[in-house]
């Protein structure tokens, strides 16, 4: 089993990341993610191929370069270098938010326990949880807390604006 | 008073049981230090030099007698028997127990107290004018805006992991107590030329090793925008402010590397975007928590008192204090009191647990049950009869909380520097209790008039020594401390940042430089009403470098 969550299950994860996409390589067949310059270069090849596609962003670029392109894509993939970097939980929440993405948005890198109840509550469904982590105990973070104050992916409002 | 929920009730339950669960954790060695540092760092917990230390959140400093009464009992039970006050309304502990921490915060939970983000790089407590709600400057109350706030930015999912920690102050009265310029983001409340309320905006502002004034980045702002604006300041920050370097990563840098026209661009732009956003404040939610800080039930009374004029006129020590420590109040026959927390025979700031139940007792008996906390560490009674204060003074000065010292010379900010802190490079109470021993003399205290003194342990500024009329810094330099004098510094609505004045001096001649600074003042000021600010930016440093280095 990977060490992976999807929907707040462990899941299998079925993506392969690629790159490398040259003129007249081939590509390979399933589902596959490749990073955003090299989407932005070849679309219409990356779209020829069967299977489901991906792109991987680092947190510096502003995805609304994206947000035409996002009803081909099935996954974006979000980078956390380390855990104090915040960047992508302001990513997320405009993909799922603003540009109205609705396929696996995926947090990648420093991912512990610690941060699953924030990221999920900013639109983001797919986790690689850092490997030396217990997936078990990681599951258990997105019950931790029932109560939020504000709106975010989850609410539209914030609490006192809810039904009691 | 906010009243908690359930709801908000069940978040502070929820968050306790979490960490509770953390500290386990660590103290069974499933996690390292390290990795538990980004938990406990979340829930207000430091390692210090000798032990953790504690930091418990008062939103926008507002107590209750009762929540008082807890926070004496901590610092019996968990710590040596007192707690600081901070210039960020917050307490803390220095000598809690690891495994004791999350007793405490059961203990703070069930008077509606937490620690919740009072440390790491997320937003902070949210502070305010500590007059908030009677003073007679006050265009509108701030703490209905300050509480929103709390509950926007508590555990808000994505601003959790910020470049940098976040700071917010709010204030709604012609003079700024809450020192919003140096803040991440200050809001002033303000009336536009059709009549109505709203925010001055202030970002980037801040101390540290970069110290800043905050621009105004929107002179005004419909109170119902004020969340969406704020969430688009913070997303754009989120995602611009910088990550490569710790001592450029707050907002001030953002602001002044982007440039204050272009920043302003990128907020409103996304501001556009989300104004029309769940977190628009309706009318209706407005009211609602308007609810919560209406005026209490004052009598309807004289605004004099025999017994009061009397004691004035018979009692010189009362007078002083009055003077002093008293201020006028919104309401006919009440007056504001101000508890000083500036004495020879504790560090800044401190307060002891039998303090705190006295305090707690007056409060109950001559303001209505309720204590803030100020900016400058002192703490407030806001609601006293006026027929009350020569009891309440008699009760004060048993405890030594009526030092005539208000905004003056020895109501002294001080960082605990390094006799606790684990960044200090210098002590700071042993320097704030010398100036207090030498500037002991009543007479010459009310000679000098409003005038502030700051210090600082080390470079990261905890004792807003910039924003001082006189800034003390502490620094080592080849293993001896040495301090900076900063001059011409001020917090309030005339905000700026002090200049430093010349070589460092070492800690025994550092009194002797203020003293010094204080005079070349008297000599030279145009008359007693010329503070000593308004003497400095008129003359500048000459005289002041003059006499202090020939």
């Amino acid at each position: 089993m990977d060490n992976y969550i999807k929907d707040r299950k462990p899941d299998h994860d079925e993506w392969m990341p690629f790159t490398g996409l040259e003129e007249g390589s081939s590509l390979p067949s399933g589902d596959i993610y490749v990073p955003l310059e090299e989407w932005l270069q070849a679309r219409e090849t990356l779209l020829a191929r069967n299977g489901r596609l991906g792109v991987a962003v680092r947190n510096t670029d502003n995805l609304g370069i994206l947000k035409d392109d996002l009803e081909r894509l099935d996954l974006v993939v979000l980078e956390f270098p380390k855990m104090a970097d915040g960047r992508a939980f302001s990513q997320a929440r405009l993909l799922r938010e603003r540009y109205g993405f609705k396929g696996e948005i995926r947090a990648t890198g420093d991912i512990l326990h610690d941060q699953l109840f924030y990221m999920q509550r900013c639109g983001i469904n797919g986790f690689e949880i850092r490997e030396d982590q217990d997936i078990s105990s990681s599951l258990k973070a997105f019950d931790e807390m029932t109560i939020t104050y504000q709106p975010a992916c989850d609410e539209e409002f914030p609490i006192w604006r809810r039904e009691k | 008073m906010y009243q908690y929920s359930e709801q908000d009730h069940q978040l502070l339950l929820e968050r306790v049981e979490q960490f509770r669960g953390q500290v386990q954790r660590r103290l069974s060695g499933q996690l390292s230090e390290d990795e538990f540092k980004h938990q406990r760092l979340r829930n207000g917990l430091y390692l210090q030099l000798h032990a953790y230390m504690l930091r418990v959140a008062i939103p926008y400093g507002l107590l209750s007698s009762d929540q008082m009464r807890t926070l004496a009992h901590i610092a019996r039970k968990y710590d040596k028997g007192y707690g600081h006050f901070s210039t960020r309304q917050n307490i803390q502990y220095n000598w809690p127990k690891l495994e004791d921490v999350p007793d405490i915060l059961d203990d703070l939970a069930s008077v509606e107290m937490h620690a919740i983000q009072t440390s790491g790089n997320c937003i902070r407590n949210t502070t305010s004018d500590p007059l908030a709600g009677v003073s007679r400057d006050e265009l509108e109350d701030p703490r209905p805006y300050c509480e929103l706030i709390r509950q926007w930015s508590t555990f808000h999912p994505e601003f959790n992991f910020l470049p940098r920690k976040f700071k917010i102050a709010v204030s709604g009265a012609a003079h700024d107590r809450a020192a919003v310029a140096v803040h991440d983001i200050g809001l002033r409340l303000i009336k536009n030329a059709e009549g109505e309320t709203g925010f001055e905006v202030h970002v980037g502002g801040g101390l540290g090793r970069t110290p800043m004034i905050g621009k105004v980045i929107r002179t005004f702002l419909p109170k119902q925008d004020m969340l969406t604006y704020l969430e688009a300041i913070l997303r754009v920050y989120n995602l611009l402010g910088r990550r490569d370097n710790l001592y450029k990563a707050r907002i001030k840098i953002l602001v002044h590397e982007t440039g204050e026209e272009k920043f302003r661009e990128l907020v409103e732009e996304e501001w556009q975007k989300i104004k029309a956003s769940g977190l628009f404040l309706r009318d209706e939610d407005l009211t609602w928590i308007k609810g919560f800080f209406k005026d209490p039930e004052y009598e309807t009374l004289p605004d004099r008192d025999a017994e009061f004029e009397n004691l004035l006129l018979s009692n010189a020590d009362f007078a002083r204090w009055v003077d002093k420590n008293v201020e006028l109040h919104k309401q006919s026959g009440y007056r504001i009191v101000y508890l000083s927390l500036k004495t020879a025979h504790q560090p800044p700031g401190d307060v002891t647990a039998d303090q705190m139940d006295a305090i707690a007792d007056l409060s109950d008996r001559y303001s209505l049950g309720q204590i803030r906390t100020t900016h400058r560490q002192n703490l407030v009674l806001s609601d006293v009869r006026l027929q009350d204060l020569p009891a309440l003074w008699g009760e004060l000065t048993a405890l030594d909380l009526a030092t005539p010292n208000y905004n003056h010379v020895t109501d002294i900010i001080s960082c605990p520097g390094l006799d606790y802190c684990a960044l200090a490079t210098a002590r700071s109470i042993p320097i704030s209790q010398a100036l207090t021993n030498r500037f002991d003399d009543y007479d010459y205290v009310n000679d000098l008039g409003d005038i502030s003194i700051n210090i600082s342990g080390c470079i990261n500024a905890c004792g807003h020594h910039h924003v001082a009329n006189i800034g003390i810094l502490g620094v080592n330099k080849k293993g001896i401390e040495v301090y900076q004098l900063t001059l011409g510094g001020s917090a309030r609505e005339d905000a700026s940042i002090g200049k430093i004045i010349g070589p460092a001096f070492e800690a025994d001649q550092i009194v002797d430089a203020v003293s010094d600074v204080l005079a070349v003042y008297l000599e030279n000021r145009e008359d007693p009403e010329e503070t000593f600010l308004a003497t400095y930016r008129r003359l500048g440093e000459a005289p002041f470098k003059e006499r202090l280095y020939g």
